[in-house]
């Protein structure tokens, strides 16, 4: 891409000498030389075009922009130019450059955007109720028509979003066990109360952790993944196909996830809290002394088969939320991209939230009923 | 000259073979179409041609290039020098209309600002959009809308060649012929070499100065329009069928 620009003086008139190839790549090269020019001073401008070789329309409508300018300080000028392909790329930029003013977006102030998000937020959280009422809906519609219950997609769901979580589940509870345990280890071999390691880890596992554990570990494995499938889905109008075909997507996708989660979520807090109580137990015979039989027999008289019902009970709650918000975050997203990524953050951080929210509306409930 | 020449090109996918000895030639200034019937690999050869694709066998030279041989930065110098047009567009999502078209010259060039905002304007009102679309998003827009977007994207960076897959297709009758006459205006006037795949029959007979017809793993037909007619093979004949 080579071009050069030369300038010839003549007293007030001044000659321009484009030479090789002028592009897109050195336009601001050839500006710079030309902001040197001295304007009052000048009456003409001869602009010869004869040695160019290649001229492309971004450059020719610099060119043109700039003999505008030379117009507007009156100053005449003449065009020297054999070929009547550049003439040609010049009337073609000329006739298709912008004449009129450039649009510019309207700007928002901070306190139209302010209320532009809460009207935004409050037509979510409207779509967010119609989205219960649908599925409420579709419910009861499943209640009369018992036998329109999609199982395999169930058993599918179940297999996809429970069974194959069990690994990491497991995994995440045994190694909280142990830290929990570990931690409370040390605080308890200071006062010599080693054996009540198995009163702390018993209830708080069973209480808290493990439904929590549990819950967190869904909403960032199945309840992204629902946003994400169904996100998908929809941009590629499968959700629309389905629904012209006559296969209500919310008995045919949404339900049958929400029922799985709600089923396996009890299943899968009996295993974490299994894997959870094993770590505690692991930590208290090497840290504390307490052998096996000693810590389950202290387990029985200590710990209250309420606490592991409070536990499981939550999970059905928890379940419904991870999968309500995923699907509905998935059926929230637009027809670009970039909405299924935001919209799989907002479904795992809100579930998340709704979990912990509802688990300390629990806590209340339960300290208040004296469970 | 010729800008693009694919030489005993073979393409294979595992074990299904897509192009075999395959030769075409396409000279500076032509609009070039590729058709034949649909799986027969035209589009594959077209993302050969622009590099999206490894062939196994045979050479594809385009601009001057050797794709075989051809460096990282030679190959980042021939994409500027040429211009693709997607199927569905693939305008990028996050950007707005104008800022899709801006992208390449802010990556590229040294231009400022304000030269930029001249130039996109300039390429928006070229290929028949409002300015006022510019500030619009890839899912604001409809199919055509989109289609012209991404064809004044494409002509950014004033490209030599361009390469269209499909330009007509999921176009109305109406906004099919005004972006074939689009085409053929952009070629009157920039002096475009254009490649193009093509299944729309008016858009082939209107805009195409030469096709190459892909059947069987090679190019059964090269050559201008008005002797296709002569040719026996079934796909030709069953296609070009209709007298348009």
């Amino acid at each position: 891409m080579s071009g050069n620009l030369e300038i010839k003086y003549k007293g007030t008139e001044l000659t321009l000498f484009f030479r090789g190839e002028f592009s897109l790549y050195n336009i601001s090269h050839f500006e710079t030389q030309l902001k040197t020019l001295n304007k009052p001073s000048l009456t003409h401008v001869d602009i010869d075009l004869n040695a160019l070789t290649y001229l492309d329309t971004s450059a020719s409508l610099f060119l043109n922009s700039f003999t505008k300018k030379l117009n507007k300080n009156n100053i005449s000028y003449t065009l020297i130019c054999g070929s009547k392909e550049l003439l040609d790329t010049l009337n073609l930029t000329d006739k298709y450059s912008n004449k009129n003013d450039n649009v510019i977006p309207s700007k928002t102030s901070f306190i139209e955007s302010i209320g532009k998000k809460s009207y935004d937020n409050f037509l979510g959280l409207l779509d967010f109720f119609a989205f219960l009422g649908k599925l409420f809906s579709t419910k009861i519609h499943l209640i009369r028509n018992f036998s329109s219950i999609r199982y395999k997609e169930m058993a599918f769901e179940i297999n996809e979003s429970a069974i194959k979580a069990l690994g990491i589940i497991a995994l995440t509870s045994f190694l909280i066990g142990l830290v929990v345990a570990y931690q409370g280890a040390y605080q308890l071999k200071t006062y010599g109360a080693n054996i009540f390691i198995v009163d702390m880890l018993g209830i708080s596992i069973l209480r808290e952790l493990s439904p929590i554990i549990t819950a967190i570990v869904i909403a960032g494995r199945s309840g992204s993944a629902y946003t994400a499938q169904i996100g998908a889905m929809k941009i590629t109008e499968e959700l629309d196909a389905m629904r012209t075909m006559g296969f209500d997507p919310y008995l045919f996708l949404v339900l049958p996830r929400i029922i799985a989660l709600m089923v396996m979520m009890p299943v899968l807090i009996f295993i974490s809290d299994i894997m959870a109580i094993i770590g505690g137990m692991i930590v208290a015979n090497v840290d504390l002394d307490i052998t096996v039989n000693m810590f389950l027999d202290r387990f029985l008289i200590a710990i209250d088969i309420k606490h592991f019902y409070v536990g499981v009970f939550k999970g059905p709650f928890f379940a419904f939320l991870i999968a309500t918000i995923g699907i509905y975050r998935g059926m929230a997203v637009k027809n670009d991209t970039q909405s299924i990524g935001f919209n799989t953050t907002k479904s795992v951080v809100e579930s998340i939230f709704a979990v912990i929210m509802c688990d300390a509306l629990f806590s209340i409930i339960f300290t208040n009923l004296g469970i | 000259m010729s800008l693009i020449s694919v030489k005993n090109l073979e393409t294979k996918f595992d074990n299904r073979l897509i192009h075999e000895g395959l030769n075409l030639d396409i000279k500076e200034g032509e609009i070039y179409g590729l058709l034949g019937p649909s799986g027969c690999g035209k589009t594959t050869l077209l993302r050969e041609m622009v590099m999206l694709q490894k062939y196994s066998r045979g050479t594809i030279k385009v601009l001057g290039y050797d794709l075989n041989t051809i460096s990282h930065n030679q190959a980042q110098s021939l994409r500027r020098k040429w211009g693709v047009l997607f199927q569905a567009g693939a305008l990028f999502s996050s950007l707005s209309v104008a800022e899709n078209i801006a992208l390449g010259l802010q990556e590229y060039t040294d231009l400022n600002k304000k030269m930029i905002q001249e130039i996109v304007a300039f390429k928006i009102n070229l290929v028949g959009l409002k300015q006022s679309d510019g500030l619009l998003f890839p899912s604001q827009i409809s199919g055509g809308m989109k289609k012209k977007a991404a064809l004044a994207r494409a002509l950014a960076l004033d490209p030599k060649l361009l390469f269209l897959d499909e330009p007509t297709s999921g176009l109305d009758p109406i906004s099919a012929r005004e972006f074939d006459s689009l085409i053929l205006k952009l070629h009157e006037l920039l002096g475009l070499t254009i490649v193009m795949v093509s299944h729309d029959l008016k858009s082939i007979y209107d805009t195409l100065d030469k096709i190459a017809v892909i059947d069987n793993k090679k190019i059964i037909y090269e050559g201008s329009l008005n002797n296709i007619k002569n040719e026996k093979s079934e796909f030709i004949r069953t296609f070009f069928k209709a007298n348009l």
